[in-house]
């Protein structure tokens, strides 16, 4: 009992952000960090300040003074020592309920030796990875259904790119949400209570608190009724709108009463012409081909959207199943938890009905009915409005001059708002193959980064001639300008501990949307910027 | 063992001339000795930011930084505040964050006060070339604010003397959220500029809390803004008290199940009493490596600089945001003079209540002293007798005319007001 009460101690913060289930899939994540420069041991640090189950650092490089200048997870005393050994010592201090371990080989040969390896863990972390050695670990990863997040710290350049074939989020928790309410579509019971209310008989008390949902639905009502059955459009329209609602107030010798639910009823009465849309992504995720054929491996998620695809048809009649939920309205205690009823009573039924729809999918498809909780099915309505998937394609796909997104290459480095992160993202991809050929990094020598700089530039322009994108040599029509391939080999492949910190950062916030299946993972690579302090997400 | 080589990285940057860079780079290893031996920042908080600041600052160079929080270590803040463990928990924050950083990081030396902000003498801050906030919240930031505006000084071109600007880098999170920010007193915007940016906290109407609440939260500042005072006059409130915290649950409990209200929570309850921000360890090291950057940007010019914030948004995929945030002229705390309209008959008891009721102005103002360069025109406290006179004569026998500047001194200011008077016409014309 003492631990899961200092468990929700120490873990408050977090867990006010993904609720007591994001910390139980925290607190069951085994990740494994190739490489323990600063860009993994910060990562891993946040993660494991978080509560992960446990994590195993791979790593065949020893400890030397570079390393000290940038990394905070490595000691003066681990000097010479294995840097995968200190590294795992530092962070294991770090939470004593986390537990770690390390492997002291490059990630490189251990993908080549034993890419069996990494099929036990819930998520890889590759740092610092050259093009080919991401290739790699992507098809490992892939192949045994193991999330990955790639990540680069590179000089004044960052990089982020998670890579899962499918991220299917139910909670994607949005940061504005319009209210369900129903206030020009109210299903019969809301009608019946708004119509049992009756407003000229009210006594001064109760009229100034009734709920203004149910002033709204009455307007609407009555606007309806007087405008053959439309709501208000035109600006003019809705100006009378408001004074309608405005005519309902008592009066005392021709001046109105302070009543604040009327107040809110004018400031609220949008939500009865501007009710909240289907979305374009949720419109996408309806249509999906998933949801289309329900198979034995179907995942739940699909076979919830095939069922609220039914729900939407069927008893919807168009809309999707209640929320549930109602923002505070000025009303007196026993008429807003009244109302709170009657939405919470609509929610669940229409839960129990695309329950209903999800029983039979499942049947139909050799499933057994009951393997989907009810609590799943209306966790999964209360959030359906607001679904998400993010799919990203595999890296190979991505780099690959066959398969790779050219003419989005092409309008991100002509587009001014991206121009300078697309070359990087590009100058970074040239580096590598830099390296390839001469066995160093651009700029390592000090007399050698202006020829560097020429010969970079050539491999950049090598790239983009391969994805059949002509212009390069730092026109307007796109390519990447002498500016930032000079800035480029100025770092000289340096892992700066600032940006390593930021990318470790942003990282950790991607594990913790991959692992909790909470908020919007990015869906492409992140190029952050640390001289303009800008990102783009570039899907290749 | 030797650490040759150790800053390697940092000196790529610090020691080749780049082609984005700041004004005035001039690359070489003088850049470097100066972080780390004449350099002075002040990391002011040593929370979740704080000891992300400290750890990055030292990685990146800076030799001696000072450190100053008052608070100490408690269990929840475990989850991000990474130099601190479960046996520090009650010791001070600031000590045990400077601590282990010098115990990391060989050479680096960090100077702890554990100590209010406001029990440092102005001289204090004067001491640093820049000044980091990790703060949360905003009246700390405004008090800091405050510090950093009031060494600011013009010259008669009403332009700023940059000998005299202070530079702050800023950050906040909450949840997947967060912003760094660059304050150039004189030259970018100064908290008071861009107040707005700051959200209002919501309460409730008392009314609603006394006779019709509806949710757990109506419950829960019932029980502690009007049952707490009625129960225990004895007793003041202490958020941080686990009694407290627990009549209050009890209280707000008992409330809720009278009314019928569901999904009250001890979690709920702290989270509304202390008005708990969610806070994370990735969030924190983002803005803070930013933050860290923009003060090593400030200080060297090894890059280009941000111009003036930086919004970060994590819940969507991620978004940032860089925005030119503009200087409000009038601002009363970083511009050379707010001007103010009188009549020259108008009284000196008449401009101060004036100054008071101004819509503007008045908000930074409770009891005002007025003073015009090293005139005392009306002082509170001990010279209120000497000076209680002239509140009675016309402003235009107390200054020099148009144009004057005379200086407003408030005890919720930090340093004074410069108000420059302009004379009304219609009023002046009948003077003469
Ligand atoms: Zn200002």
């Amino acid at each position: 009992m003492a631990v899961v009460a200092d468990k929700s101690k120490r873990y408050d913060r977090g867990i006010r952000v993904w609720g007591a289930h994001g910390q139980e899939a925290l607190e069951a994540a085994r990740v494994c960090l190739l490489n323990a420069g600063p860009t993994g041991t910060e990562t891993l640090k946040n993660l494991v300040l978080g509560g992960i189950h446990s994590f195993t650092v791979v790593d065949g490089a020893k400890v030397t003074p570079a390393d000290l200048g940038n990394n905070f997870l490595l000691t003066a005393d681990g000097l010479a020592a294995s840097r995968a050994q200190v590294a795992t010592e530092c962070l294991k201090e770090l939470n004593e309920s986390v537990a770690g371990s390390y492997v002291e080989e490059s990630p490189r040969s251990l993908m080549n030796s034993n890419p069996d390896f990494f099929r036990h863990f819930t998520l890889v972390i590759a740092t610092q990875l050259s093009e080919a050695g991401a290739v790699t670990i992507d098809k490992i990863c892939r192949q045994h259904g193991v999330r990955l997040l790639l990540l680069r710290s590179y000089g004044l350049l960052g990089y982020v790119r998670p890579s899962v074939p499918e991220q299917r989020i139910v909670e994607s928790k949005p940061d504005s949400k319009v209210d369900d309410l129903r206030l020009s579509n109210p299903w019969p019971e809301l009608e019946a209570y708004a119509a049992s209310i009756d407003l000229a008989g009210a006594e001064d008390v109760l009229h100034s608190h009734i709920p203004y949902a149910v002033l709204l639905i009455k307007a609407a009502q009555q606007w309806r009724q007087e405008h053959d059955g439309q709501l208000p459009g035109s600006c003019a329209e809705r100006t009378a709108f408001k004074d309608l609602l405005k005519s309902w107030q008592r009066h005392i010798d021709g001046i109105p009463l302070e009543e604040e639910n009327f107040t809110e009823a004018v400031a609220n009465a949008h939500k009865v012409w501007a009710p909240p849309t289907v979305s374009s992504e949720l419109r996408a995720i309806l249509e999906d081909s998933c949801a289309a054929h329900i198979t034995q491996q179907s995942p739940s998620f699909w076979v919830l959207v095939a069922a609220l695809k039914r729900f939407i048809e069927q008893e919807g009649q168009g809309q999707l199943p209640l929320e549930g939920s109602i923002p505070d309205m000025h009303a007196s205690t026993q008429q807003y938890l009244e109302l709170q009823r009657i939405y919470r009573a609509k929610a669940d039924a229409d839960a129990a009905a695309v329950e209903a729809h999800a029983r039979n999918i499942l049947e139909a498809a050799g499933r057994d009915p009951a393997s989907l909780p009810t609590s799943e099915v209306k966790h999964f309505c209360k959030h359906a409005r607001y679904l998400r998937l993010v799919r990203c394609r595999s890296l190979a796909e991505e780099t690959e001059p066959a398969s790779c997104r050219a003419d989005s290459l092409r309008a991100a480095l002509s587009s001014e708002e991206t121009a300078a992160n697309a070359a990087l993202y590009v100058l970074l991809r040239a580096a590598d193959r830099f390296h390839a050929t001469y066995q160093r990094y651009p700029g390592s020598f000090d007399s050698e980064v202006e020829e560097d700089a020429a010969l970079l530039k050539s491999q950049a322009n090598a790239l983009l001639a391969e994805c059949g994108i002509s212009g390069a040599g730092g026109s307007a029509a796109g390519g990447v300008s002498d500016d930032l391939v000079g800035e480029v080999c100025r770092c000289a492949a340096g892992e700066l501990h600032v940006v390593a910190a930021v990318v470790g950062a942003i990282a950790a916030q991607e594990a913790i949307k991959l692992l909790t299946g909470q908020f919007v993972p990015v869906g492409g690579a992140l190029v952050y910027n640390a001289m303009a302090c800008t990102t783009s997400v570039f899907a290749f | 063992m030797g650490l040759e080589g150790r800053w390697r990285d940092i000196d790529y940057l610090l020691t080749r001339q780049g082609n984005v860079v700041g004004p005035g780079f001039e690359p070489g290893p003088e850049i470097r000795e100066f972080l780390q031996n004449d350099c002075r920042v002040l990391v002011v908080g040593a929370g979740g930011l704080g000891c992300e600041l400290l750890k990055d600052l030292a990685l990146s160079g800076f030799g001696n930084i000072d450190v100053i929080d008052m608070d100490t270590i408690d269990v929840s803040n475990l989850n991000r505040q990474f130099l601190f463990r479960m046996h520090d928990v009650g010791r001070s924050k600031a000590e045990i964050a400077a601590q282990r950083i010098m115990q990391r990081i060989p050479g680096v030396s960090v100077t702890a006060h554990h100590c209010m902000i406001q029990d440092k003498p102005l001289d204090f801050y004067q001491q640093f070339h820049v000044i980091v906030l990790g703060l949360d919240s905003l009246e700390a930031r405004r008090y800091m604010n405050s510090v950093a505006c009031s060494f600011l000084e013009y010259d008669e071109d009403g332009q700023p003397d940059l000998s005299t600007i202070k530079p702050m880098v800023d950050g906040g999170t909450e949840g997947f959220k967060g912003h760094a920010r660059v304050l150039i007193p004189g030259v970018t915007p100064c908290f008071e500029c861009t107040l707005w940016l700051f959200p209002p906290q919501t309460k409730f109407p008392l009314c609603t809390l006394a006779e019709t609440p509806r949710s757990p939260a109506h419950c829960i500042e019932y029980a502690k803004i009007i049952l707490w005072p009625k129960e225990r006059s004895d007793d003041s409130f202490d958020a941080d008290c686990e009694e407290h915290m627990k009549w209050v649950y009890e209280k707000a409990l008992a409330r809720a199940a009278e009314f019928g209200i569901q999904g009250m929570t001890y979690q709920l309850t702290q989270g509304v009493v202390k008005n708990i921000i969610p806070a994370i360890a990735s969030t924190n090291a983002i803005v803070a490596a930013q933050c860290t950057l923009e003060a090593l940007k400030m200080v060297t010019m090894c890059s280009t600089g941000l111009n003036n914030y930086m919004m970060y948004v994590g819940t969507d995929g991620v978004y940032t945001l860089t925005t030119p945030y503009e200087r409000d002229e009038k601002c009363p705390i970083c511009s050379a003079g707010v001007s103010y309209e009188v009549s020259p008959s108008t009284t000196l008891q008449q401009l101060i209540d004036g100054l008071v009721a101004d819509p503007d102005l008045g908000k930074h103002l409770s009891a005002p002293s007025v003073s015009y360069g090293s005139t005392n025109l009306y002082m509170r406290g001990a010279l209120e007798g000497q000076t209680r006179h002239n509140l009675e004569k016309p402003i235009s026998e107390l200054v020099d005319g148009e144009g004057s500047v005379i200086h407003v001194n408030d005890r919720k200011l930090v340093s004074a007001m410069k108000v420059r008077l302009k004379f009304n016409g219609t009023n002046g014309h009948m003077e003469t």
